[in-house]
């Protein structure tokens, strides 16, 4: 048994510790994802001198489409992804479940930066048949950090 | 003269018994034990087993990762090379190599010969989606037929 008085400060002690682990996890997972937009915004102003900044409207576009040219069987993001991200997708094909891209659902998106390269090397000659430009990237995880 | 009936219908016996055994390897598969190999292939679908393609198939599906049944599938370098290390090294020892597609192979045909309806059941949306009807399929077991 633990002795009353202990069980008191120790309880407390836990619980924050738990709650400050919990917020670093996330600081950690917000720090990577702003690395992540910092390298696509220094890329952007790279490919367009005129590059002002990312544009959650312009991201939510993308992802809502539709869009023309895609080698794949899906004209836009929100076709395998749903309209609302922060719902879990299905890929069109093979009807496999796709974890959701809100990052409020899913807190581990566009965290990994070999991860998020991966997907839009794929995806966007699926969807729009040609690579997104930085800018777009960018536009799309702001979007999508704030969903 | 019973000796020769008594041979026959003991050989009959053992064959009745070795049909049914030998009758579909593929609904038997070792599960997949490559972490690179679950992940990038189970992202899309369900990361198949090795065992489930003769090697030269895979070789296919790997040489055509950038145009993967008409969407880019494409990796690292390092990671595909490694992934099809694990496809081959554990690839079925029966089946056409000449098809990339297991939906093409004459095992699995001969296996899925259904009504039309049972592959616009909700859920189940492709024929490379093997969970829908075979629970256990992650695991290697399709015998749930």
């Amino acid at each position: 048994m633990i002795p009353h008085a202990l069980r008191r400060i120790l309880l407390p002690t836990v619980a924050l510790l738990a709650v400050g682990a919990g917020v670093a996890y996330a600081a950690g997972e917000g720090a990577a994802r702003s690395a992540i937009l910092d390298g696509y915004a220094a890329q952007a102003k790279a490919e367009a001198p005129s590059f002002a900044g990312f544009s959650a409207d312009r991201g939510r576009a993308l992802y809502l489409g539709p869009h023309a040219g895609g080698k794949g069987d899906a004209n836009a993001c929100a076709a395998c992804h749903t309209p609302n991200p922060a719902a879990t997708g299905r890929h069109a094909k093979t009807g496999r479940a796709i974890e959701p891209m809100a990052v409020s659902a899913n807190p581990r998106r566009f965290t990994d930066r070999a991860e998020v390269e991966k997907r839009f090397d794929r995806d966007c000659p699926n969807v729009l048949g040609r690579a997104c430009t930085a800018a777009e990237k960018g536009d799309f995880i702001t979007y999508l950090a704030g969903q | 003269m019973p000796f020769p009936h008594r041979i026959i219908a003991a050989g009959a016996l053992v064959l009745a018994a070795a049909v049914p055994a030998l009758a579909n390897p593929f609904e038997r598969v070792r599960p997949v034990t490559h972490e690179p190999t679950r992940k990038e292939c189970g992202e899309c679908h369900m990361a198949f087993q090795p065992g489930l393609l003769p090697a030269a198939s895979w070789n296919r599906i790997m040489d055509n990762l950038n145009d993967h049944f008409g969407e880019s599938a494409a990796l690292a370098p390092d990671v595909a090379a490694d992934i099809r290390a694990y496809l081959t090294g554990n690839a079925a020892v029966r089946g056409d190599g000449g098809l990339a597609r297991i939906t093409e192979q004459p095992w699995w045909v001969r296996e899925h010969r259904l009504r039309p309806e049972a592959w616009t059941r909700p859920g189940v949306v492709s024929k490379v989606n093997c969970e829908a009807c075979h629970r256990t399929a992650p695991q290697g077991l399709y015998e749930d037929d």
